[in-house]
């Protein structure tokens, strides 16, 4: 028998995607396969609203993100905002399109962190992975330029079968830029990765490889590290989210509110936008943020599980992406019935004939 | 570790901040991609720093409102100062 669910807790972090548009390509991008045009996008009224009701809710961080938000002429009177509210401001940016006047209005507008993206430290794979030319020296330019302005910085490395060779040399970079923390992060197969996976997800050898990288430059102390493993590796799910709907909260560009930015991959989930509905009544009680909340809605083998409350059942947009049922327990768990999909996946990917060419994330 | 002495006067590091968080009625430091939970003796502390202060007056501040020997108070706000300032949350 199950007992009434409590009322959810507040949201802790928003992640506003400002936009979808990006100068950059990236074959592993975590916005979706159907893309949001410009057209569509939220007006900077309805955002600065999105954020006061954020604020009221309980919400502490508010990541600005896209696409590249750095396209939105509006960012910086968004970011000045939310700091008035007293939200922690980070901005996650490919740093393209930093230039010194918008770094400067930038500083001025009370950031607090930027999350800087790098492809890899090879200039040549850079541009590959990117899809566009000359990227490295751009994004540089751009960590120089917020190091000088005195921003602590995160650098992000998205890691795949083709980069996690050079993890020393990112490790490295991210000390001659004086970044505090480096995000060491497993592609997530999902939407525009999920269909590049054979050509990305690297084999057991090489994830013991990235795992004793990280352990050598953590005896080094001095620079944070957030290690993201790769779940397909994993025996037990993550706990995405940290829960359906308990702590996190996505906002696309065009207004529709989400649990996570894979979200809308579940079709047979209906999202609320901003638009209609105050963004506490998407939150409490809008069907979608209902549905996967807390642990009724669980079928075995996670009903019974004493770790019910610590994966959550792991993830829902993996669960539909590969077993084609969003309810399912996720498929990376070794007591799912469908385990054996991640195990071919892995076989696919490692195989010596497997197929290195990419699909580069575009509206189509 | 790096100590620091009662000569010092450390504040908040750009990007971190300590907070209260009025709907989960609890006080915590905003740092980069996460916030930290704040105890009870961490906030009085922190609540006394501006970057200008010297430890030492914060000591003689908090042994006076606690009426606690100055020893044991310097010796907890040292160390969780000392901490701080090793993980770059605070500054000098």
């Amino acid at each position: 028998m199950s007992t009434p669910s409590p009322t959810p807790a507040a949201p802790m972090s928003l992640l506003a995607e400002l936009t979808h548009r990006c100068p950059l390509s990236c074959p592993y991008c975590s916005n979706p396969l159907e893309l949001e045009r410009k057209s569509q996008e939220l007006s900077t009224e309805t955002w600065l609203h999105v954020l006061d009701q954020a604020a009221e809710m309980g919400v502490l961080q508010v990541h600005f993100s896209g696409g590249e938000p750095m396209a939105r002429a509006d960012l910086t009177t968004l970011i000045s905002h939310a700091h008035k509210l007293n939200l922690y401001t980070n901005l996650i940016t490919s740093g393209v399109l930093i230039t010194p006047d918008n770094m400067a209005a930038l500083d001025k507008s009370g950031l607090d962190h930027v999350q800087l993206s790098f492809q890899d430290t090879d200039h040549t794979e850079a541009d590959r992975l990117s899809g566009f030319g000359n990227v490295q020296p751009r994004k540089l330019q751009a960590a120089h330029l917020i190091h000088q302005a005195g921003i602590p910085l995160t650098l992000n490395f998205v890691l795949h079968k083709t980069n996690i060779s050079r993890m020393p040399e990112m490790f490295a970079l991210a000390r001659s830029l004086d970044a505090q923390r480096v995000e060491m992060a497993h592609t997530q197969y999902y939407g525009w990765a999920l269909k590049n996976r054979a050509a990305l997800l690297p084999s057991r050898a090489q994830l013991d490889e990235a795992a004793s990288y990280v352990e050598a430059e953590l005896t080094k102390g001095g620079l944070t590290i957030d290690y993201v493993t790769p779940d397909y590796y994993a025996d037990r799910p993550k706990p995405c989210m940290g829960g359906w709907g308990q702590r996190f909260l996505n906002i696309s560009p065009s207004g529709k509110v989400l649990p996570c930015h894979a979200a809308e991959t579940i079709p047979s989930l209906r999202f609320e936008n901003v638009e209609d509905k105050p963004l506490a009544d998407i939150w409490y009680h809008s069907k979608a943020f209902q549905l996967f909340r807390g642990t009724d809605w669980m079928p075995e083998p996670c009903a019974s599980c004493d770790r019910k409350e610590i994966d959550w059942g792991g993830c829902r947009c993996q669960a539909l992406a590969l077993t084609g049922a969003a309810a399912n327990t996720d498929p990376v768990c070794s007591l799912s019935p469908h385990r054996s999909l991640i195990d071919h996946a892995i076989t696919e990917a490692t195989s010596p004939e497997v197929d290195y060419s990419i699909v580069y994330r575009k509206i189509t | 570790m790096t100590t620091l002495t009662e000569q010092d006067s450390p504040g908040f590091s750009r990007g971190y901040r300590l907070q209260h968080d009025k709907i989960r009625s609890q006080w915590l430091i905003q740092a980069p991609e996460r916030a930290l939970f704040a105890d009870d003796i961490a906030v009085a502390i922190l609540q006394e720093l501006d970057g200008r202060t010297p430890i030492s007056t914060i000591i003689d501040r908090l042994s006076a409102r606690y009426h606690a020997p100055r020893e044991r108070i310097a010796e907890d706000v040292l160390t969780l100062l000392s901490d701080l300032y090793t993980k770059k949350i605070l500054r000098l």
